[in-house]
C-alpha cells in the first residue's frame, strides 16, 4: 500500500509520542527517532513502527519520531492512525484477531 | 456462584491523553470508562479510536471493570467506535444520551453482528446506557429491560437538565424526579443504577451530602469527575454493620438451605430469592472493598 | 575484583583509592583516636583586620598551593555564584590540580564546573552528586582521578577521619561582620540553615567568609563563629536572589503523586511508632510537600503532636509548627525563602550541624532518635536497594544527599515513588547504581501498591501494624513485573571498566562503583 500525503498523530505531551509519516516512493522505510529512552527503548520502538508498517503492506514512508515516554501500545495506536491519516483509508477493524 | 463485580465508582479517562489514561488504571476507582464522546474533538476521534483500542487490549488495567463509551447514537463515528469497541473486548460499553428503547436493541444487533464476525463469545459484552434527556428519563423502563446486555444506567445531569430548562443546582430539586424514575426502572430491570456526577471539585462539603442523597435514595454507584473524589465516593457505599450482619446472615441461611437440600430458603419468616441472594453478595463484597474484616466467610 | 556484601563487584584499588568494600548498615566501628582536624590555632592582635578587598587577596593571603583541597556549601542550591567567583580567581591566580568538595554539587551554569576541570582547574571531586554537564563529562571518563560520591552525613565523618582534609573553605554567607561571625538566617540573599559548613569551619585549614551583605559588628544572630574565620571577603553578589529564596512550593495537583502521599501518611498513621511526640522527616519534592500536608491534617484529627521535624526544611513544616503540630523543627537546610527566616524568628526552629543531622559516627545525632523519614529515589529494586544517583541511560541525575543516612536512622524509612516514569521502569531486577542498601529500607509506596521488606529490622512490627488497614501490601517483585509489563524490558546500559565514580556508604565502605557508559 502506498501512502498519498503526509500525516501527523500523536501529541509532544509527557507519555505520548509524535508521528508523522510522509511517503517515500521507492525509498524504503527510513526512521528516524527524537528519544530520551532511544538507549533503553530505541530497538523496540521501531520494531513496533515496522510491524505496524508491515501489518498495513506499506514499504515506502519516511517515518519522523519524536518520543516522550510512550508505551509500546500508544507507540502503536499513533502508527495506526498515521498510516490510515497518510494513506487516507479507513481502518479495516476485521483485520484484528481473534484474541487468545 | 458469579463474581459480584463492585461498580461504586466510574472515572472517565479521556482518549486523546496517554498519560491520563495509563494513570487512570491506577487509582481505586471499579470502573474505567476510556472515551470517545464528549473529550475528544471532531479531529481527533480517529486517534482516540485507535488509543482506546489498543489500551484495552494490550494495557488493561486489572481487577477493574472496564468500559469504552462510544460516540452517540446517530453519530457518523458510531459504526466504527463499535467496530473498535467490541473487538477490544471491554466489560461493557458505555452508550450516551439514549432515550427509546428502539436505540438500545439496534445497537445490542450491531454488537451481536461484530462479536459473530470477529469469533467472540456472543453477548458477552454488556451496555451501560447514559440517559441525559427528559424522553430518556420518560422511557427509563423500557430502556432498562431492552436488552439483556443492560447492566447498568446512569443519569448525566448536566444535559438532562439542559433539555429540561432547569437550572444545575448542588441541592439537586431540578433532577430529583430524573433519579427516582433511573433508580425504580434499574430495580424493576434488576440492573444497576448510577448517580450523576458532582462536579464541584473543590466542594468537599458539598460532596458528602451529594452523596447522602446517593446513599439514601439508594444508588449502586456514581460516576466520578476527578480522581480526587474516588475514595470519598467509594466510602460513601461501605455498608453499616448491620447491614453487613443481616447480608451475612443471608448467604449463610442459604448455604445451610444447600448443605441440606431443602430446596427453598426461609430466613425470618420469608423467602429469600435471586435478588435477595445478589443484593447480599453485593453488600458483603463492598465491605470487603472497604477493609472491613469484621465478618466471616462460612 | 572483589564482591561487597550487596553484590557489587568492586576492584581492589581505583588509582591511589584503596577500596573498602560494604558489609553492611551497622557493621563498621567507630575510627579510634582523636578526630583529625587541619584547624589551626591563630593570633590577631587587637586592631588587626580580617577583610581582605578582592577573593584573589583573600586566596593568597590561604597559601592555597596547587594540589590542595578547597570546600563549599550547597545552602545556596541553583542560585549559588560564590563557587564562580572563586573558580575564576582560582584560575586567574594560575593556581591548579585542586580538590573540589564541596558538600553537594550545584548545577551552575555560567560558568560551568566542568569548564575548570577542562582547564585543570579542578583535578578531583569528592561531593555528594555531580549533575548536568559536570555529570555527563565525568561518566565520559573525562576526569582522571574517579569522584567519590559521600553522603551528606559521611562528608564530616570523612573529615574527621582524615579521609577528606580541606586546605581552604570558603563559606558563603547573607549576612556577615568583618570579624568573621557569620549566618545564612538573615540578609537580603538569606539561604537560611548553614549547617553544612560547620564542619569546614571546625576543621579546614583556612577560613574565608564570602558575603555581599557586610552587617555592624557583631553579627547576631551567629551561626559561624568568627573565631573560626581566618579572612572575610565582601563581593557584590554571593547568588540570584530568585533562586535563593524561591516562594514556599506549592501543594501538587498531580492525582498520583497525592495518592502516594496518602498512603504514605496512612502507613504512618497505622505505624506504632505514631503517637504523641514521635519524630519525621518528608525532605523536598511534590511527594514530600503532599505528604506534609496530609500529615499535618491526620495528626489534628488523632490528637497527636510532634517533638521534632528534621533535615531539609520546606515552609510546609513552618506551618505545621506555627499550627503547634511540631515542638522543634532542626534545620540542616532550608529550600525556600519562609523556611530560610523562620530561624530567627522562631524559637523552636533551629540551625543545626549536618553532622548533628546525619553523621553516623558522632555520638549519637537526631537520626538515630528519628521514627519515619521519607525518601525519594529514581530506581528501587527487588532487594529493596535504592538508586538516586543515576538513570536509567545511565546518565547523572541527582546526588546522594542524606538518603541513606536518613535509612540508616529512622525507625521506618519509607521510599516512594511511581512505578514507571513514562516508559522507563522505576521498579526494577537491579538498580544501576546502588545507593542505599536495601536492609536499611522498610517500606515502598507506588501508586500501584505498597511492598515491605521482610529483611529490614522493623519488618515484623510493621507488618503487624498495617494488617488493621485496608492498605493493598504486596511483594515488591510483582511491583517489578508489573512495571516491566507496562514498559517492556529495557536494553541493558553497557559500560567499560573503568570507573568514574565511587560510592560510599556513611562508614567509607563501598557501596558500588559507576564505571563509564559506553556510547
Amino acid at each position: 500500500m502506498e501512502l498519498k500525503k503526509p500525516a501527523v498523530a500523536g501529541t509532544l505531551e509527557s507519555s505520548d509520542i509524535q508521528i508523522t509519516l510522509q511517503p517515500n516512493p521507492n525509498g524504503g522505510i527510513r526512521i528516524y527517532l527524537q528519544s530520551d529512552v532511544k538507549a533503553l527503548f530505541g530497538d523496540a520502538i521501531e520494531q513496533t513502527v515496522r510491524e505496524v508498517l508491515n501489518e498495513f503492506g506499506v514499504a515506502n514512508a519516511l517515518v519522523n519520531i519524536v518520543d516522550k515516554g510512550a508505551l509500546d501500545f500508544v507507540i502503536r495506536a499513533r502508527m495506526q492512525c498515521a498510516v490510515c491519516r497518510a494513506a487516507e483509508i479507513q481502518y479495516n477493524w476485521e483485520k484484528e484477531g481473534p484474541h487468545e | 456462584m458469579s463474581e459480584t463485580k463492585l461498580m461504586r465508582t466510574s472515572l472517565y479517562a479521556g482518549g486523546t491523553s496517554p498519560a491520563k489514561m495509563i494513570q487512570a488504571g491506577f487509582y481505586n476507582e471499579d470502573c474505567i470508562v476510556y472515551d470517545l464522546e464528549d473529550s475528544v474533538f471532531g479531529e481527533e476521534k480517529d486517534s482516540a479510536r485507535f488509543l482506546v483500542y489498543n489500551a484495552v487490549k494490550y494495557q488493561r488495567p486489572k481487577g477493574k471493570y472496564v468500559l469504552i463509551r462510544v460516540n452517540g447514537i446517530y453519530s457518523q463515528h458510531l459504526e466504527e467506535d463499535l467496530n473498535a469497541a467490541v473487538r477490544a473486548r471491554p466489560d461493557a460499553i458505555r452508550i450516551p444520551k439514549v432515550e427509546y428503547a428502539s436505540e438500545v436493541k439496534r445497537i445490542d444487533e450491531a454488537i451481536t453482528a461484530i462479536e459473530k464476525a470477529a469469533s467472540l463469545p456472543v453477548g458477552g459484552i454488556q451496555l451501560w446506557c447514559n440517559i441525559e434527556s427528559y424522553l430518556g428519563v420518560l422511557n427509563a423502563r423500557e430502556i432498562a429491560q431492552a436488552s439483556p446486555r443492560v447492566a447498568a444506567m446512569a443519569l448525566g445531569a448536566e444535559d438532562f437538565t439542559a433539555s429540561m430548562g432547569a437550572q444545575r443546582t448542588k441541592a439537586g430539586w431540578e433532577i430529583f424526579y430524573a433519579r427516582n424514575a433511573i433508580l425504580m426502572a434499574c430495580r424493576e430491570a434488576g440492573i444497576s443504577a448510577q448517580d450523576a456526577v458532582f462536579s464541584d471539585l473543590n466542594d468537599e462539603e458539598g460532596l458528602r451530602q451529594d452523596l447522602e442523597m446517593t446513599r439514601a435514595l439508594g444508588f449502586d454507584g456514581k460516576t466520578c469527575v476527578h480522581p480526587r473524589q474516588i475514595d470519598t465516593v467509594n466510602g460513601c457505599f461501605t455498608p453499616s454493620e448491620k447491614e453487613i450482619r443481616n447480608a451475612a446472615r443471608v448467604i449463610a441461611a442459604l448455604e445451610q438451605a444447600a448443605r441440606e437440600h431443602t430446596g427453598v430458603c426461609v430466613l425470618d419468616g420469608s423467602m429469600v430469592d435471586k435478588p435477595m441472594e445478589l443484593r447480599a453478595r453485593a453488600t458483603l463484597a463492598k465491605a470487603e472493598a472497604a477493609g472491613i474484616k469484621m465478618w466471616r466467610k462460612i | 575484583m572483589m564482591v561487597n556484601s550487596l553484590g557489587r563487584e568492586l576492584p581492589e584499588r581505583i588509582g591511589d583509592y584503596v577500596v573498602r568494600p560494604y558489609r553492611g548498615a551497622y557493621d563498621t566501628p567507630a575510627r579510634e583516636g582523636s578526630v583529625i582536624t587541619r584547624r589551626t590555632a591563630g593570633h590577631r592582635v587587637p586592631g588587626e583586620s580580617k577583610r581582605k578587598e578582592s577573593l584573589k587577596e583573600a586566596i593568597i593571603a590561604s597559601g592555597l598551593k596547587d594540589g590542595m583541597t578547597i570546600s563549599f556549601h550547597h545552602s545556596f542550591r541553583e542560585g549559588d555564584q560564590i563557587v564562580g567567583q572563586v573558580l575564576a580567581a582560582v584560575r586567574d591566580l594560575g593556581v591548579k590540580d585542586l580538590r573540589f568538595a564541596p558538600s553537594a554539587v550545584v548545577n551552575i551554569k555560567k560558568p560551568s564546573i566542568v569548564d575548570f576541570v577542562r582547564d585543570g582547574i579542578i583535578a578531583r571531586i569528592e561531593a555528594s552528586g555531580i549533575r548536568g554537564e559536570l555529570g555527563d563529562a565525568v561518566l565520559a571518563g573525562e576526569m582522571e582521578n574517579p569522584v567519590i560520591l559521600r553522603t551528606h552525613g559521611a562528608r564530616p565523618r570523612a573529615i574527621e577521619a582524615g579521609e577528606l582534609q580541606i586546605d581552604v573553605a570558603f563559606i558563603g554567607a547573607s549576612a556577615a561582620d568583618d570579624y568573621g561571625n557569620c549566618t545564612g538566617q538573615i540578609g537580603p540573599n538569606a539561604c537560611g540553615s548553614l549547617g553544612y559548613s560547620f564542619v569546614d569551619a571546625q576543621h579546614a585549614g583556612c577560613v574565608i567568609v564570602v558575603t555581599d551583605n557586610l552587617v555592624d559588628y557583631p553579627c547576631c544572630p551567629v551561626s559561624i563563629s568568627q573565631q573560626y574565620v581566618d579572612y572575610v571577603v565582601k563581593v557584590d553578589s554571593i547568588g540570584d536572589p530568585a533562586k535563593i529564596s524561591a516562594g514556599a512550593a506549592r501543594l501538587t495537583k498531580n492525582p498520583r503523586d497525592l495518592m502516594i502521599a496518602q498512603r504514605t501518611v496512612d502507613i504512618i498513621s497505622a505505624s506504632r511508632y505514631f503517637k504523641e511526640g514521635f519524630s519525621f522527616q518528608t525532605g523536598a519534592g511534590a511527594i514530600p510537600i503532599a505528604i506534609t500536608k496530609y500529615l499535618a491534617q491526620c495528626m489534628k484529627a488523632r490528637g497527636v503532636k510532634a517533638s521534632f521535624a528534621l533535615g531539609g526544611i520546606p515552609a510546609a513544616i513552618i506551618d505545621m509548627y506555627d499550627e503547634g503540630l511540631v515542638r522543634v523543627v532542626a534545620c540542616s537546610q532550608s529550600f525556600d525563602s519562609v523556611a530560610a527566616r523562620a530561624i530567627s524568628d522562631r524559637p523552636g526552629v533551629i540551625e543545626i550541624d549536618n553532622a548533628d543531622y546525619a553523621n553516623a559516627y558522632s555520638k549519637g545525632g537526631y537520626l538515630n532518635r528519628e521514627d519515619f523519614g521519607i525518601l525519594g529515589a529514581l530506581e528501587v529494586d527487588v532487594d529493596f536497594n535504592v538508586n538516586i544517583l543515576t538513570g536509567s541511560s545511565g546518565e547523572m541525575m541527582g546526588g546522594l544527599g542524606g538518603g541513606p543516612d536518613v535509612a540508616g536512622g529512622a525507625a521506618v524509612s519509607i521510599v516512594t515513588i511511581p512505578i514507571i516514569r513514562g516508559r522507563t521502569p522505576s521498579i526494577v531486577p537491579r538498580v544501576f547504581t546502588l545507593c542505599t542498601p536495601g536492609e536499611t529500607v522498610a517500606v515502598v509506596v507506588t501508586e500501584a501498591g505498597i511492598a515491605l521488606n521482610p529483611k529490614h529490622k522493623n519488618y515484623a512490627e510493621l507488618k503487624e501494624d498495617l494488617e488493621h488497614t485496608n492498605l493493598k501490601l504486596v511483594d515488591i517483585h510483582e511491583l517489578q513485573q508489573l512495571a516491566q509489563s507496562m514498559t517492556g524490558v529495557p536494553k541493558p546500559v553497557e559500560t567499560t571498566d573503568e570507573v568514574t565514580c565511587i560510592v560510599e556508604y556513611r562508614d567509607g565502605t563501598v557501596l558500588d562503583v559507576i564505571r563509564r557508559v559506553k556510547r
